[in-house]
Protein backbone atom coordinates (compact mmCIF):
# COMPACT_ATOMS: atom_id res chain seq x y z
CA UNK A 1 0.00 0.00 0.00
CA UNK A 2 1.22 3.53 -0.71
CA UNK A 3 2.43 5.57 2.24
CA UNK A 4 0.95 8.97 3.07
CA UNK A 5 3.41 10.89 0.92
CA UNK A 6 3.10 8.42 -1.94
CA UNK A 7 -0.66 8.56 -1.68
CA UNK A 8 -0.49 12.35 -2.00
CA UNK A 9 1.60 12.05 -5.16
CA UNK A 10 -0.80 9.54 -6.70
CA UNK A 11 -3.85 11.65 -5.87
CA UNK A 12 -2.19 14.74 -7.32
CA UNK A 13 -1.30 12.85 -10.51
CA UNK A 14 -4.87 11.61 -10.89
CA UNK A 15 -6.25 15.08 -10.20
CA UNK A 16 -3.95 16.72 -12.74
CA UNK A 17 -4.77 14.15 -15.42
CA UNK A 18 -8.51 14.16 -14.72
CA UNK A 19 -8.84 17.96 -14.72
CA UNK A 20 -6.79 18.13 -17.89
CA UNK A 21 -9.07 15.62 -19.64
CA UNK A 22 -12.32 17.18 -18.42
CA UNK A 23 -11.41 20.66 -19.59
CA UNK A 24 -9.99 19.60 -22.94
CA UNK A 25 -12.94 17.35 -23.84
CA UNK A 26 -15.24 20.04 -25.24
CA UNK A 27 -12.57 21.82 -27.32
CA UNK A 28 -11.31 18.45 -28.55
CA UNK A 29 -14.81 17.46 -29.74
CA UNK A 30 -15.18 20.84 -31.40
CA UNK A 31 -11.88 20.60 -33.30
CA UNK A 32 -12.48 16.94 -34.15
CA UNK A 33 -15.88 17.80 -35.63
CA UNK A 34 -14.50 20.73 -37.58
CA UNK A 35 -11.61 18.68 -38.93
CA UNK A 36 -13.82 15.71 -39.79
CA UNK A 37 -16.72 17.56 -41.35
CA UNK A 38 -15.87 21.07 -42.45
CA UNK A 39 -13.88 22.12 -45.47
CA UNK A 40 -12.24 25.50 -45.35
CA UNK A 41 -9.02 27.21 -46.36
CA UNK A 42 -6.35 26.76 -43.72
CA UNK A 43 -7.67 23.35 -42.63
CA UNK A 44 -4.25 21.79 -43.12
CA UNK A 45 -2.74 24.51 -40.93
CA UNK A 46 -5.27 23.88 -38.18
CA UNK A 47 -4.66 20.16 -38.44
CA UNK A 48 -0.91 20.72 -38.10
CA UNK A 49 -1.40 23.07 -35.17
CA UNK A 50 -3.51 20.52 -33.30
CA UNK A 51 -0.89 17.86 -33.89
CA UNK A 52 2.02 20.07 -32.89
CA UNK A 53 2.33 18.83 -29.25
CA UNK A 54 2.63 15.30 -30.60
CA UNK A 55 5.71 16.04 -32.68
CA UNK A 56 7.44 18.80 -30.73
CA UNK A 57 9.84 17.95 -27.90
CA UNK A 58 7.73 18.25 -24.71
CA UNK A 59 10.28 20.69 -23.30
CA UNK A 60 9.51 23.06 -26.17
CA UNK A 61 5.80 22.85 -25.39
CA UNK A 62 6.54 23.52 -21.73
CA UNK A 63 8.68 26.50 -22.64
CA UNK A 64 5.96 27.85 -24.95
CA UNK A 65 3.46 27.47 -22.13
CA UNK A 66 5.80 29.34 -19.84
CA UNK A 67 6.00 32.19 -22.33
CA UNK A 68 2.25 32.29 -22.96
CA UNK A 69 0.75 31.33 -19.61
CA UNK A 70 3.53 32.29 -17.22
CA UNK A 71 2.79 35.04 -14.72
CA UNK A 72 4.10 37.60 -17.21
CA UNK A 73 3.03 35.72 -20.28
CA UNK A 74 0.57 37.12 -22.82
CA UNK A 75 -2.42 35.10 -21.63
CA UNK A 76 -1.07 34.35 -18.18
CA UNK A 77 -1.08 37.98 -17.02
CA UNK A 78 -4.47 38.61 -18.53
CA UNK A 79 -6.08 35.49 -16.99
CA UNK A 80 -4.57 36.31 -13.59
CA UNK A 81 -5.78 39.94 -13.68
CA UNK A 82 -9.29 39.27 -14.88
CA UNK A 83 -10.19 35.85 -13.59
CA UNK A 84 -7.62 35.20 -10.92
CA UNK A 85 -6.58 32.03 -12.73
CA UNK A 86 -2.90 31.34 -12.24
CA UNK A 87 -1.09 28.51 -14.01
CA UNK A 88 2.55 29.24 -13.23
CA UNK A 89 4.00 26.87 -10.63
CA UNK A 90 0.57 25.58 -9.64
CA UNK A 91 -1.02 22.18 -10.11
CA UNK A 92 -3.45 23.89 -12.55
CA UNK A 93 -0.42 24.54 -14.75
CA UNK A 94 0.44 20.86 -14.62
CA UNK A 95 -3.14 20.09 -15.68
CA UNK A 96 -2.84 22.58 -18.55
CA UNK A 97 0.41 21.01 -19.71
CA UNK A 98 -1.16 17.54 -19.48
CA UNK A 99 -4.21 18.68 -21.42
CA UNK A 100 -2.11 20.24 -24.20
CA UNK A 101 0.09 17.16 -24.51
CA UNK A 102 -2.90 14.80 -24.61
CA UNK A 103 -4.93 17.00 -26.95
CA UNK A 104 -3.74 15.62 -30.31
CA UNK A 105 -4.41 12.04 -29.20
CA UNK A 106 -7.89 12.97 -28.06
CA UNK A 107 -8.74 14.91 -31.23
CA UNK A 108 -7.45 12.11 -33.44
CA UNK A 109 -9.56 9.42 -31.80
CA UNK A 110 -12.72 11.54 -31.79
CA UNK A 111 -12.15 12.75 -35.33
CA UNK A 112 -11.85 9.20 -36.62
CA UNK A 113 -15.09 8.15 -35.00
CA UNK A 114 -16.94 11.21 -36.31
CA UNK A 115 -15.60 10.63 -39.81
CA UNK A 116 -16.91 7.06 -39.62
CA UNK A 117 -20.49 8.19 -39.07
CA UNK A 118 -22.65 8.05 -42.21
CA UNK A 119 -23.37 11.71 -42.88
CA UNK A 120 -26.72 10.80 -44.32
CA UNK A 121 -27.82 9.85 -40.80
CA UNK A 122 -27.40 13.52 -39.90
CA UNK A 123 -29.23 14.50 -43.08
CA UNK A 124 -32.16 12.24 -42.20
CA UNK A 125 -32.27 13.75 -38.73
CA UNK A 126 -32.36 17.24 -40.24
CA UNK A 127 -35.25 16.34 -42.55
CA UNK A 128 -37.07 14.90 -39.55
CA UNK A 129 -37.11 18.38 -38.07
CA UNK A 130 -33.95 18.38 -35.97
CA UNK A 131 -31.99 21.63 -35.85
CA UNK A 132 -28.25 21.50 -36.46
CA UNK A 133 -27.47 21.62 -32.73
CA UNK A 134 -30.06 19.01 -31.81
CA UNK A 135 -28.87 16.63 -34.52
CA UNK A 136 -25.33 17.01 -33.22
CA UNK A 137 -26.42 16.25 -29.66
CA UNK A 138 -28.80 13.40 -30.45
CA UNK A 139 -27.08 11.67 -33.37
CA UNK A 140 -23.46 12.69 -33.90
CA UNK A 141 -22.38 12.76 -30.27
CA UNK A 142 -23.83 9.39 -29.21
CA UNK A 143 -22.51 7.71 -32.35
CA UNK A 144 -19.05 9.18 -31.74
CA UNK A 145 -19.08 8.03 -28.12
CA UNK A 146 -16.65 5.12 -28.55
CA UNK A 147 -14.13 7.54 -30.04
CA UNK A 148 -14.72 10.10 -27.31
CA UNK A 149 -14.17 7.48 -24.62
CA UNK A 150 -11.03 6.19 -26.32
CA UNK A 151 -9.73 9.71 -26.84
CA UNK A 152 -10.36 10.71 -23.25
CA UNK A 153 -8.57 7.63 -21.94
CA UNK A 154 -5.63 8.04 -24.28
CA UNK A 155 -5.26 11.61 -23.15
CA UNK A 156 -5.64 10.55 -19.51
CA UNK A 157 -2.92 7.91 -19.86
CA UNK A 158 -0.69 10.39 -21.68
CA UNK A 159 -1.27 12.91 -18.87
CA UNK A 160 -0.30 10.42 -16.15
CA UNK A 161 3.05 10.00 -17.88
CA UNK A 162 3.60 13.67 -18.72
CA UNK A 163 7.08 14.82 -17.72
CA UNK A 164 8.93 17.25 -19.99
CA UNK A 165 6.34 19.94 -20.52
CA UNK A 166 5.29 19.83 -16.89
CA UNK A 167 8.72 20.17 -15.37
CA UNK A 168 9.59 22.99 -17.78
CA UNK A 169 6.38 24.91 -17.24
CA UNK A 170 5.56 24.49 -13.56
CA UNK A 171 8.80 23.02 -12.21
CA UNK A 172 8.94 20.23 -9.63
CA UNK A 173 7.29 21.44 -6.45
CA UNK A 174 6.41 18.68 -3.94
CA UNK A 175 2.74 18.77 -3.01
CA UNK A 176 1.89 21.24 -5.80
CA UNK A 177 3.25 20.08 -9.14
CA UNK A 178 5.16 16.92 -8.29
CA UNK A 179 3.27 14.21 -10.16
CA UNK A 180 4.29 10.55 -10.32
CA UNK A 181 6.88 10.82 -13.12
CA UNK A 182 8.42 13.89 -11.52
CA UNK A 183 8.60 12.20 -8.13
CA UNK A 184 10.20 9.11 -9.66
CA UNK A 185 12.74 11.36 -11.38
CA UNK A 186 13.52 13.07 -8.06
CA UNK A 187 14.12 9.77 -6.28
CA UNK A 188 16.30 8.49 -9.09
CA UNK A 189 18.41 11.62 -8.78
CA UNK A 190 18.68 11.21 -4.99
CA UNK A 191 21.40 8.82 -3.70
CA UNK A 192 19.70 5.80 -2.11
CA UNK A 193 16.30 6.69 -3.57
CA UNK A 194 16.15 3.70 -5.92
CA UNK A 195 13.84 1.66 -3.71
CA UNK A 196 11.39 4.58 -3.51
CA UNK A 197 11.61 5.11 -7.27
CA UNK A 198 10.84 1.42 -7.80
CA UNK A 199 7.80 1.54 -5.50
CA UNK A 200 6.39 4.58 -7.33
CA UNK A 201 7.09 2.97 -10.68
CA UNK A 202 5.02 -0.04 -9.61
CA UNK A 203 2.13 2.25 -8.71
CA UNK A 204 2.48 3.89 -12.12
CA UNK A 205 2.23 0.45 -13.76
CA UNK A 206 -0.87 -0.39 -11.72
CA UNK A 207 -2.53 2.91 -12.63
CA UNK A 208 -1.78 2.47 -16.33
CA UNK A 209 -3.18 -1.05 -16.38
CA UNK A 210 -6.27 0.14 -14.53
CA UNK A 211 -6.76 2.89 -17.11
CA UNK A 212 -6.45 0.38 -19.95
CA UNK A 213 -8.96 -1.98 -18.38
CA UNK A 214 -11.35 0.90 -17.78
CA UNK A 215 -10.97 1.95 -21.41
CA UNK A 216 -11.71 -1.55 -22.65
CA UNK A 217 -14.75 -1.82 -20.39
CA UNK A 218 -16.12 1.58 -21.37
CA UNK A 219 -15.68 0.97 -25.08
CA UNK A 220 -17.46 -2.35 -24.79
CA UNK A 221 -20.28 -0.78 -22.84
CA UNK A 222 -20.78 2.11 -25.24
CA UNK A 223 -20.68 -0.30 -28.14
CA UNK A 224 -23.32 -2.43 -26.51
CA UNK A 225 -25.65 0.50 -25.89
CA UNK A 226 -25.01 1.68 -29.42
CA UNK A 227 -26.58 -1.32 -31.04
CA UNK A 228 -25.31 -4.61 -29.77
CA UNK A 229 -22.37 -4.94 -32.06
CA UNK A 230 -21.45 -8.37 -30.78
CA UNK A 231 -18.81 -9.07 -33.40
CA UNK A 232 -15.55 -9.25 -31.56
CA UNK B 1 -49.33 20.47 -56.24
CA UNK B 2 -45.61 20.27 -56.78
CA UNK B 3 -44.09 23.07 -58.78
CA UNK B 4 -40.39 22.75 -59.44
CA UNK B 5 -38.17 24.80 -61.67
CA UNK B 6 -34.53 24.67 -60.71
CA UNK B 7 -31.05 24.89 -62.12
CA UNK B 8 -28.07 23.54 -60.31
CA UNK B 9 -24.52 22.79 -61.27
CA UNK B 10 -22.95 19.83 -59.50
CA UNK B 11 -19.39 19.43 -60.69
CA UNK B 12 -19.71 18.60 -64.36
CA UNK B 13 -23.31 17.56 -64.06
CA UNK B 14 -25.99 20.11 -64.75
CA UNK B 15 -29.42 19.69 -63.25
CA UNK B 16 -32.05 21.70 -65.05
CA UNK B 17 -35.48 20.48 -64.16
CA UNK B 18 -38.88 22.06 -64.52
CA UNK B 19 -42.20 20.34 -64.00
CA UNK B 20 -45.54 20.67 -62.30
CA UNK B 21 -47.36 17.67 -61.00
CA UNK B 22 -50.48 17.12 -59.00
CA UNK B 23 -51.21 13.62 -57.82
CA UNK B 24 -51.37 11.40 -54.77
CA UNK B 25 -48.19 9.75 -56.00
CA UNK B 26 -45.78 11.44 -58.36
CA UNK B 27 -43.16 9.14 -59.82
CA UNK B 28 -39.72 10.45 -60.62
CA UNK B 29 -38.41 8.02 -63.15
CA UNK B 30 -35.00 7.85 -64.77
CA UNK B 31 -31.93 5.73 -65.23
CA UNK B 32 -29.13 5.99 -62.71
CA UNK B 33 -27.20 9.15 -63.36
CA UNK B 34 -30.24 10.95 -64.72
CA UNK B 35 -30.31 13.32 -61.76
CA UNK B 36 -33.01 11.74 -59.60
CA UNK B 37 -31.10 11.88 -56.36
CA UNK B 38 -29.77 15.38 -57.07
CA UNK B 39 -33.32 16.52 -57.59
CA UNK B 40 -34.47 14.86 -54.38
CA UNK B 41 -31.62 16.50 -52.46
CA UNK B 42 -32.63 19.87 -53.81
CA UNK B 43 -36.24 19.21 -52.77
CA UNK B 44 -35.19 18.11 -49.28
CA UNK B 45 -32.96 21.13 -48.88
CA UNK B 46 -29.70 19.27 -48.44
CA UNK B 47 -28.27 20.89 -51.54
CA UNK B 48 -28.95 24.31 -52.95
CA UNK B 49 -29.86 25.12 -56.57
CA UNK B 50 -28.39 28.33 -57.90
CA UNK B 51 -31.61 29.42 -59.54
CA UNK B 52 -35.31 28.67 -59.52
CA UNK B 53 -38.09 27.78 -57.16
CA UNK B 54 -39.62 24.84 -55.35
CA UNK B 55 -43.23 25.19 -54.28
CA UNK B 56 -45.12 22.39 -52.58
CA UNK B 57 -48.80 22.72 -51.76
CA UNK B 58 -48.63 26.52 -52.15
CA UNK B 59 -45.72 26.67 -49.68
CA UNK B 60 -42.52 28.10 -51.10
CA UNK B 61 -39.55 26.06 -49.90
CA UNK B 62 -37.01 27.66 -52.16
CA UNK B 63 -37.01 30.72 -54.36
CA UNK B 64 -33.74 32.20 -55.51
CA UNK B 65 -35.33 35.48 -56.56
CA UNK B 66 -37.16 36.10 -53.33
CA UNK B 67 -34.23 34.84 -51.32
CA UNK B 68 -36.18 32.00 -49.71
CA UNK B 69 -34.29 28.86 -48.76
CA UNK B 70 -35.85 26.89 -45.93
CA UNK B 71 -33.39 24.65 -44.08
CA UNK B 72 -34.14 20.89 -44.22
CA UNK B 73 -35.66 20.84 -40.75
CA UNK B 74 -38.19 23.51 -41.69
CA UNK B 75 -39.28 21.96 -45.00
CA UNK B 76 -41.22 19.13 -43.44
CA UNK B 77 -40.61 16.62 -46.20
CA UNK B 78 -40.42 13.04 -45.01
CA UNK B 79 -37.31 11.75 -46.72
CA UNK B 80 -37.08 7.96 -46.98
CA UNK B 81 -33.67 6.82 -48.21
CA UNK B 82 -32.75 3.76 -50.23
CA UNK B 83 -31.30 1.86 -47.32
CA UNK B 84 -33.56 3.05 -44.53
CA UNK B 85 -30.80 4.73 -42.55
CA UNK B 86 -32.25 4.07 -39.13
CA UNK B 87 -30.35 5.59 -36.24
CA UNK B 88 -28.26 2.62 -35.10
CA UNK B 89 -28.06 3.69 -31.44
CA UNK B 90 -31.81 4.05 -30.99
CA UNK B 91 -34.42 1.30 -30.80
CA UNK B 92 -37.32 1.15 -33.25
CA UNK B 93 -39.63 3.12 -31.01
CA UNK B 94 -37.16 5.97 -30.48
CA UNK B 95 -36.43 5.98 -34.20
CA UNK B 96 -40.14 6.29 -34.95
CA UNK B 97 -40.63 9.10 -32.46
CA UNK B 98 -37.49 11.05 -33.39
CA UNK B 99 -39.28 13.40 -35.75
CA UNK B 100 -42.58 13.44 -33.88
CA UNK B 101 -40.90 14.84 -30.79
CA UNK B 102 -39.80 17.91 -32.76
CA UNK B 103 -43.37 18.70 -33.78
CA UNK B 104 -45.61 20.79 -31.51
CA UNK B 105 -48.49 18.77 -30.08
CA UNK B 106 -51.11 20.85 -31.91
CA UNK B 107 -49.57 20.04 -35.29
CA UNK B 108 -49.58 16.27 -34.79
CA UNK B 109 -52.13 14.89 -37.20
CA UNK B 110 -50.62 11.51 -37.98
CA UNK B 111 -50.96 9.37 -34.91
CA UNK B 112 -48.16 6.97 -33.82
CA UNK B 113 -50.55 4.17 -32.89
CA UNK B 114 -52.15 4.36 -36.30
CA UNK B 115 -48.85 4.31 -38.16
CA UNK B 116 -47.52 1.45 -36.03
CA UNK B 117 -50.63 -0.56 -36.82
CA UNK B 118 -50.64 0.40 -40.50
CA UNK B 119 -47.02 -0.62 -41.04
CA UNK B 120 -47.20 -3.64 -38.73
CA UNK B 121 -44.45 -2.41 -36.41
CA UNK B 122 -45.90 -3.29 -33.03
CA UNK B 123 -43.74 -6.33 -32.39
CA UNK B 124 -40.56 -4.51 -33.44
CA UNK B 125 -40.74 -1.50 -31.11
CA UNK B 126 -38.11 -2.59 -28.60
CA UNK B 127 -35.59 -3.84 -31.13
CA UNK B 128 -32.44 -2.20 -32.36
CA UNK B 129 -32.09 -1.59 -36.11
CA UNK B 130 -29.37 -4.17 -36.72
CA UNK B 131 -31.77 -6.87 -35.53
CA UNK B 132 -34.28 -6.06 -38.28
CA UNK B 133 -34.66 -7.48 -41.78
CA UNK B 134 -34.32 -5.17 -44.78
CA UNK B 135 -38.08 -4.92 -45.25
CA UNK B 136 -38.66 -4.20 -41.58
CA UNK B 137 -35.99 -1.48 -41.61
CA UNK B 138 -37.62 0.18 -44.58
CA UNK B 139 -41.05 0.04 -42.92
CA UNK B 140 -39.64 1.67 -39.80
CA UNK B 141 -37.96 4.33 -41.95
CA UNK B 142 -41.26 5.07 -43.64
CA UNK B 143 -43.06 5.25 -40.30
CA UNK B 144 -40.39 7.53 -38.89
CA UNK B 145 -40.73 9.89 -41.85
CA UNK B 146 -44.53 9.85 -41.56
CA UNK B 147 -44.53 10.66 -37.86
CA UNK B 148 -42.48 13.80 -38.46
CA UNK B 149 -45.82 15.04 -39.84
CA UNK B 150 -44.52 15.83 -43.32
CA UNK B 151 -46.52 17.70 -45.94
CA UNK B 152 -45.05 15.29 -48.46
CA UNK B 153 -43.26 11.97 -48.40
CA UNK B 154 -40.08 11.81 -50.44
CA UNK B 155 -39.08 8.23 -51.23
CA UNK B 156 -35.76 7.71 -52.96
CA UNK B 157 -35.62 4.17 -54.36
CA UNK B 158 -37.09 2.75 -51.16
CA UNK B 159 -37.09 -0.78 -52.55
CA UNK B 160 -33.67 -0.78 -54.18
CA UNK B 161 -31.88 -2.60 -51.39
CA UNK B 162 -34.58 -5.24 -50.86
CA UNK B 163 -35.08 -8.67 -52.37
CA UNK B 164 -38.20 -9.34 -54.41
CA UNK B 165 -40.47 -10.76 -51.68
CA UNK B 166 -39.56 -7.83 -49.36
CA UNK B 167 -40.20 -5.43 -52.22
CA UNK B 168 -43.77 -6.53 -52.67
CA UNK B 169 -44.26 -6.50 -48.89
CA UNK B 170 -43.16 -2.86 -48.66
CA UNK B 171 -45.04 -1.90 -51.85
CA UNK B 172 -48.25 -3.19 -50.32
CA UNK B 173 -47.64 -1.00 -47.24
CA UNK B 174 -46.95 2.06 -49.38
CA UNK B 175 -50.20 1.49 -51.25
CA UNK B 176 -51.99 1.22 -47.94
CA UNK B 177 -50.67 4.48 -46.58
CA UNK B 178 -51.49 6.28 -49.77
CA UNK B 179 -55.11 5.15 -49.41
CA UNK B 180 -55.25 5.65 -45.66
CA UNK B 181 -53.37 8.81 -44.84
CA UNK B 182 -53.88 10.81 -48.03
CA UNK B 183 -50.35 12.07 -47.88
CA UNK B 184 -48.81 13.01 -51.21
CA UNK B 185 -45.76 10.99 -52.16
CA UNK B 186 -42.89 11.68 -54.51
CA UNK B 187 -41.61 8.27 -55.46
CA UNK B 188 -38.20 8.04 -57.09
CA UNK B 189 -37.26 4.90 -58.96
CA UNK B 190 -35.52 3.47 -61.96
CA UNK B 191 -37.86 0.47 -61.97
CA UNK B 192 -40.77 0.81 -64.41
CA UNK B 193 -42.74 -1.80 -62.46
CA UNK B 194 -42.74 0.24 -59.27
CA UNK B 195 -43.53 3.50 -61.02
CA UNK B 196 -46.42 2.13 -63.03
CA UNK B 197 -47.83 0.25 -60.09
CA UNK B 198 -47.74 3.20 -57.69
CA UNK B 199 -47.59 6.50 -59.49
CA UNK B 200 -50.40 8.46 -61.04
CA UNK B 201 -48.24 11.12 -62.57
CA UNK B 202 -44.73 10.52 -63.73
CA UNK B 203 -41.83 12.85 -64.41
CA UNK B 204 -39.28 11.35 -66.75
CA UNK B 205 -35.72 12.46 -66.03
CA UNK B 206 -32.77 12.08 -68.34
CA UNK B 207 -29.37 13.79 -68.28
CA UNK B 208 -30.42 16.17 -65.55
CA UNK B 209 -33.60 17.47 -67.10
CA UNK B 210 -37.27 16.56 -67.14
CA UNK B 211 -38.07 15.16 -70.59
CA UNK B 212 -41.75 14.67 -70.00
CA UNK B 213 -44.32 14.72 -67.28
CA UNK B 214 -47.94 13.64 -67.20
CA UNK B 215 -50.18 10.66 -66.49
CA UNK B 216 -48.18 7.45 -66.16
CA UNK B 217 -49.76 5.58 -69.06
CA UNK B 218 -49.38 8.55 -71.35
CA UNK B 219 -45.71 9.19 -70.65
CA UNK B 220 -44.63 5.58 -70.34
CA UNK B 221 -46.59 4.63 -73.44
CA UNK B 222 -44.97 7.18 -75.72
CA UNK B 223 -42.92 5.52 -78.41
CA UNK B 224 -40.56 8.50 -78.80
CA UNK B 225 -39.51 8.19 -75.13
CA UNK B 226 -38.61 4.51 -75.49
CA UNK B 227 -34.86 5.15 -75.31
CA UNK B 228 -35.42 6.50 -71.80
CA UNK B 229 -38.25 4.36 -70.52
CA UNK B 230 -36.56 1.25 -71.82
CA UNK B 231 -37.56 -1.20 -74.52
CA UNK B 232 -37.85 -4.41 -72.60
CA UNK B 233 -40.08 -3.03 -69.93
CA UNK B 234 -42.42 -1.08 -72.14
CA UNK B 235 -46.09 -1.58 -71.54
CA UNK B 236 -49.35 0.14 -70.73
CA UNK B 237 -51.25 0.78 -67.58
CA UNK B 238 -54.99 0.34 -67.24
CA UNK B 239 -56.97 1.82 -64.39
CA UNK B 240 -59.73 -0.67 -63.71
CA UNK B 241 -62.45 -1.57 -61.24
CA UNK B 242 -63.10 -5.08 -60.02
CA UNK B 243 -66.33 -6.15 -61.71
CA UNK B 244 -66.73 -9.80 -60.74
CA UNK B 245 -64.95 -12.83 -59.36
CA UNK B 246 -65.22 -16.20 -61.00
CA UNK B 247 -64.82 -18.54 -58.06
CA UNK B 248 -64.98 -21.72 -60.13
CA UNK B 249 -62.00 -20.85 -62.31
CA UNK B 250 -60.31 -18.46 -59.93
CA UNK B 251 -60.49 -15.52 -62.28
CA UNK B 252 -61.35 -11.87 -61.79
CA UNK B 253 -63.02 -9.59 -64.29
CA UNK B 254 -61.78 -6.03 -64.31
CA UNK B 255 -63.74 -3.27 -66.00
CA UNK B 256 -62.21 -0.24 -67.63
CA UNK B 257 -63.48 2.49 -69.90
CA UNK B 258 -64.30 0.66 -73.07
CA UNK B 259 -63.97 -2.96 -72.10
CA UNK B 260 -63.16 -5.73 -69.68
CA UNK B 261 -60.07 -7.68 -68.79
CA UNK B 262 -59.95 -11.17 -67.32
CA UNK B 263 -57.02 -11.83 -65.03
CA UNK B 264 -56.06 -14.52 -62.51
CA UNK B 265 -57.64 -14.06 -59.11
CA UNK B 266 -57.11 -10.59 -57.63
CA UNK B 267 -57.49 -10.22 -53.89
CA UNK B 268 -59.74 -7.18 -53.99
CA UNK B 269 -63.41 -6.62 -53.39
CA UNK B 270 -65.88 -5.96 -56.20
CA UNK B 271 -65.88 -2.21 -56.83
CA UNK B 272 -62.29 -1.66 -55.70
CA UNK B 273 -59.89 0.13 -58.00
CA UNK B 274 -57.08 -1.94 -59.41
CA UNK B 275 -54.28 -0.96 -61.72
CA UNK B 276 -53.05 -3.40 -64.34
CA UNK B 277 -49.88 -3.16 -66.27
CA UNK B 278 -49.82 -4.92 -69.60
CA UNK B 279 -46.40 -5.52 -71.11
CA UNK B 280 -46.24 -4.71 -74.80
CA UNK B 281 -44.70 -8.10 -75.61
CA UNK B 282 -47.72 -9.85 -74.08
CA UNK B 283 -50.07 -8.22 -76.57
CA UNK B 284 -50.70 -9.99 -79.90
CA UNK B 285 -52.68 -8.58 -82.81
CA UNK B 286 -55.31 -10.06 -85.12
CA UNK B 287 -57.14 -8.47 -88.05
CA UNK B 288 -60.39 -10.37 -87.39
CA UNK B 289 -61.84 -11.70 -84.16
CA UNK B 290 -60.25 -15.13 -83.90
CA UNK B 291 -62.20 -18.23 -82.94
CA UNK B 292 -61.04 -21.39 -81.22
CA UNK B 293 -58.43 -19.58 -79.14
CA UNK B 294 -57.21 -20.04 -75.59
CA UNK B 295 -56.63 -16.32 -75.14
CA UNK B 296 -59.35 -14.91 -72.90
CA UNK B 297 -58.92 -11.23 -73.58
CA UNK B 298 -59.77 -10.16 -77.11
CA UNK B 299 -60.13 -6.39 -77.22
CA UNK B 300 -61.25 -4.40 -80.27
CA UNK B 301 -58.73 -1.64 -80.79
CA UNK B 302 -57.69 1.12 -83.15
CA UNK B 303 -54.14 1.27 -84.42
CA UNK B 304 -52.72 4.69 -83.64
CA UNK B 305 -49.06 4.48 -84.56
CA UNK B 306 -46.40 2.10 -85.75
CA UNK B 307 -42.80 2.86 -84.89
CA UNK B 308 -40.69 2.84 -88.01
CA UNK B 309 -37.88 0.58 -86.94
CA UNK B 310 -35.21 -1.40 -88.73
CA UNK B 311 -34.73 -4.29 -86.35
CA UNK B 312 -36.78 -7.47 -86.02
CA UNK B 313 -39.18 -5.89 -83.53
CA UNK B 314 -41.82 -3.22 -84.02
CA UNK B 315 -43.73 -1.28 -81.39
CA UNK B 316 -47.35 -0.59 -82.16
CA UNK B 317 -49.51 1.93 -80.37
CA UNK B 318 -53.18 1.04 -79.99
CA UNK B 319 -56.20 2.58 -78.45
CA UNK B 320 -58.75 0.43 -76.63
CA UNK B 321 -61.72 2.67 -76.00
CA UNK B 322 -59.92 5.73 -74.68
CA UNK B 323 -56.96 3.89 -73.19
CA UNK B 324 -53.60 3.63 -74.94
CA UNK B 325 -52.24 0.10 -75.27
CA UNK B 326 -48.78 -0.77 -76.53
CA UNK B 327 -48.11 -3.95 -78.47
CA UNK B 328 -44.81 -5.41 -79.56
CA UNK B 329 -44.71 -7.67 -82.59
CA UNK B 330 -42.16 -8.76 -85.17
CA UNK B 331 -41.57 -6.59 -88.18
CA UNK B 332 -42.49 -9.56 -90.32
CA UNK B 333 -45.96 -9.81 -88.72
CA UNK B 334 -46.52 -6.10 -89.16
CA UNK B 335 -45.59 -6.50 -92.81
CA UNK B 336 -47.68 -9.62 -93.45
CA UNK B 337 -50.75 -8.16 -91.78
CA UNK B 338 -50.16 -4.92 -93.71
CA UNK B 339 -50.76 -2.91 -90.57
CA UNK B 340 -51.37 0.77 -91.05
CA UNK B 341 -52.43 3.63 -88.86
CA UNK B 342 -56.17 4.06 -88.27
CA UNK B 343 -56.87 0.39 -88.84
CA UNK B 344 -59.31 -1.59 -86.69
CA UNK B 345 -57.63 -4.62 -85.08
CA UNK B 346 -58.06 -6.99 -82.17
CA UNK B 347 -55.59 -7.01 -79.30
CA UNK B 348 -55.07 -10.44 -77.75
CA UNK B 349 -53.84 -10.67 -74.17
CA UNK B 350 -53.39 -13.95 -72.35
CA UNK B 351 -54.88 -13.74 -68.89
CA UNK B 352 -51.94 -15.67 -67.43
CA UNK B 353 -49.51 -13.01 -68.57
CA UNK B 354 -51.19 -10.62 -66.15
CA UNK B 355 -49.76 -12.15 -63.03
CA UNK B 356 -49.72 -10.93 -59.49
CA UNK B 357 -46.85 -8.56 -60.09
CA UNK B 358 -48.60 -6.66 -62.85
CA UNK B 359 -51.76 -6.08 -60.82
CA UNK B 360 -51.61 -3.48 -58.09
CA UNK B 361 -54.10 -1.79 -55.87
CA UNK B 362 -54.98 1.68 -57.04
Amino acid sequence: MPSGAEFGIIVLSLKVALVGVVFSLAPAIFFAYVLARADFPGKTMLDALVHLPLVLPPVVVGFALLLLFGRHGVFGAWLADWFGIVFAFRWTGAALAAAIMGFPLMVRAIRLSIAAIDRRLETVARTLGGSRAWVFASITLPLAMPGIVTGALLSFARSLGEFGATITFVSNIPGETETLPLAIYTFVQTPGGDAQALRLSLFAVVLSIAALIASEWLTRRSRKSKGGDDRR
Amino acid sequence: MIDVDIEQRLGRFELKVAFRAEAPIVGLFGRSGSGKTSLVNALAGTSRPHRGHIVINAETLFDSERGIDLPPDKRRLGYVFQDGLLFPHLDVESNLLYGLRRVPAAARVIDPAHVIQLLGLKSLLGRLPDKLSGGEKQRVAIGRALLAQPRLLLMDEPLASLDVPRQSEVLRYIEQLRDDLHIPIVYVSHAVGEITRLADTVVLLADGSALASGPVDEVMGRIDLRPHTGRYESGSVFETVVAAHDLVYGLTTLRFEGGELIVPNVEALVGERVRVRIRARDVALALARPAGLSVLNVLPATLVAIAAEEGPIVDVQLKVGQLPLAARITRRSAHELALREGQQVYALIKAVSLDRRSVGYA
